[in-house]
Order: structure tokens, then sequence, then C-alpha cells
């Protein structure tokens, strides 16, 4: 049984809309960067949905990178959060608004 | 079985994602973006990704959420209180969601040309990724080593008790914080 190339790339739309949903409504800090995260996955979803309809192997790799690179970023954002909640005692998006107009 | 594999994890995706914006807990949020993960190595499987499929499982999976629930128990994060936010957010972000959605479903729908995907595929094998990464792609694998050896070094260096400390407010019990960046 086969199914077609455009539910997988139409599951990723979802996840992805559904991760900028998470980044507007949630309040805590780290759940926010979990939401960034659904999003990262998403995106990869397409790339190995893309790799698999056209033979190609490059579309793997970038997933590879991307999620080197996800890596970095959630230690980099993991420690930023530590420092601001050292800082600020809190981890609710609303009373972090130094940097707000 | 393809259909049924496929149908059965995308359910636990959504449900796993849904479940991630309806809970109030944090370490409940970090549970269900597991179950995220896990299901999208299995649908790696499916497309025969075989390699990426391990990968996700290690490094999204298991390292980088094991740093999130870490950092989550570190400090002791509680329920989130529930505020509407800013009213940018309301009047603007979700009917741009909707936009987004609509848009990226109107172009998948359209598109020509698209396969099918099935188990009899074949499996692109590790070796075939490992030729094209070592042999074509080296300069950008060599490039994300040391940018993952900065982010590390980036890490250590925000998340300590540095001399910089603006406010000069050191807790007596930052040992444990210390070592978390690390």
């Amino acid at each position: 049984m086969e199914i077609p190339i455009t539910w997988y790339l139409l599951l990723s739309a979802v996840l992805f809309s559904l991760g900028v949903v998470g980044f507007l409504i949630k309040r805590n800090l780290i759940t926010v960067f979990m939401s960034i995260e659904l999003m990262l996955n998403a995106v990869n979803l397409s790339f190995v949905t893309f790799a698999h309809q056209w033979h190609a192997v490059r579309g793997q790799i970038f997933v590879f990178f991307v999620m080197m690179v996800a890596a970095a970023e959630a230690a980099v954002g993991l420690a930023i959060i530590i420092a601001v909640f050292r800082a600020r005692a809190t981890l609710a998006v609303d009373r972090i608004d130094l940097m707000k107009l | 079985m393809h259909l049924i594999l496929f149908f059965l994890f995308a359910g636990f995706c959504l449900a796993g994602a849904i479940n991630l914006l309806v809970q109030s807990h944090p370490i409940s949020s970090a549970l269900s973006l597991i179950v995220v993960m896990t299901s999208l190595a299995v649908l790696y499987l499916l497309l025969g990704a075989e390699f990426l499929a391990a990968a996700q499982v290690i490094v999204y999976a298991g390292a980088i959420m094991v740093l999130f629930t870490f950092v989550v128990m570190l400090l002791n994060a509680g329920r989130e209180e529930r505020t509407m936010g800013s009213r940018t957010a309301c009047t603007v972000g979700f009917p741009a969601v909707v936009a987004i959605l609509g848009v990226l479903a109107t172009v998948i729908l359209k598109a020509q040309g698209l396969g099918v995907a099935g188990l009899r595929d074949g499996i692109t094998s590790t070796e075939e990724l490992s030729r094209v990464l070592f042999h074509e792609l080296l300069l950008p694998f060599e490039v994300t080593s040391v940018l993952i050896l900065i982010a590390i070094l980036g890490a250590v260096a925000l998340a300590r008790h540095g001399d910089g400390d603006p406010h000069g407010n050191q807790d007596p019990h930052g040992n444990g914080e210390r070592t978390a960046g690390k």
C-alpha cells in the first residue's frame, strides 16, 4: 500500500503551524523555545520527504546540518535562559520585557 | 502496512504537538515533544532515511530533550500562568498562522508530479550518505564542527557566574547552576 507524498508535506505544514501557534500562546520561556524546536522538526520532515521524492541524498544531509545547528542553538539558548532566570528570577515572558518599547 | 504506520505515527505526532500546546506544566510539554520527535523518527524510516531516523532519536529525543528537561527541573519551572499576551499576537499572529497554513496547503495540494511513498522504495544507506558528506561536502561538515565548539564555549561562558555580572547578586547556591551549561 502506497501513500502520496502530499500527505507527508501536509503533516509537515500542520506541525509547523502548531509550532507557530505554540510560539504565540505559550507564556513560559522554555516552552516557547520548545515550539521553535517543533518548527525545526516540521521543516526537517519536508526535507526528508523531498529527498525521498527526488532520490537526492543531499536533502538528507541538509537535515543532518539542521540537526547540528539545532543542537548548538539549544545549548546556547538554554544557557541564555539560565542567565535570564538568574537575573530576573522568572521565566514568564510577560515579565521579561526590558527591551520592550 | 505503510498506510497504517503512517496514520499511526502521524497521529502520534499531531497528538503530541497539540498536547504540547495545551499542557500548562513545562515538563509535560517536554515529554510530549519527545513523543513528537520519536514519531518523526519512524516517519523518516518510512521515507527510507535510516541514518536520520537514528540521529533523530539520539540527537533530538536524546541529547536536546535531556538538556530541556534538565533545565526545566534545574530552574524549578512551575505552572505557567495563562495570560493572553499582547494584543498584537492575537490580532496579527493568528490570522497570519491561518494564512501560512492556507498558502502552504494550497501550494502542496496543487503541486503536480509528486509521487508516492511505499515500503518497497529502498533505503538510503549510510554508506551512500557518508560518501556524499565526506567527499563533496567536507568543508561544510568541518565548519559545523567548529560551530558546535563555539556553541559549547558560548554556553559555558553564558551560564557561569561571570565577573561581569551587572547586578552582582550571585546566590550562594550557584554551583548547581554552573554545571548546567556544560
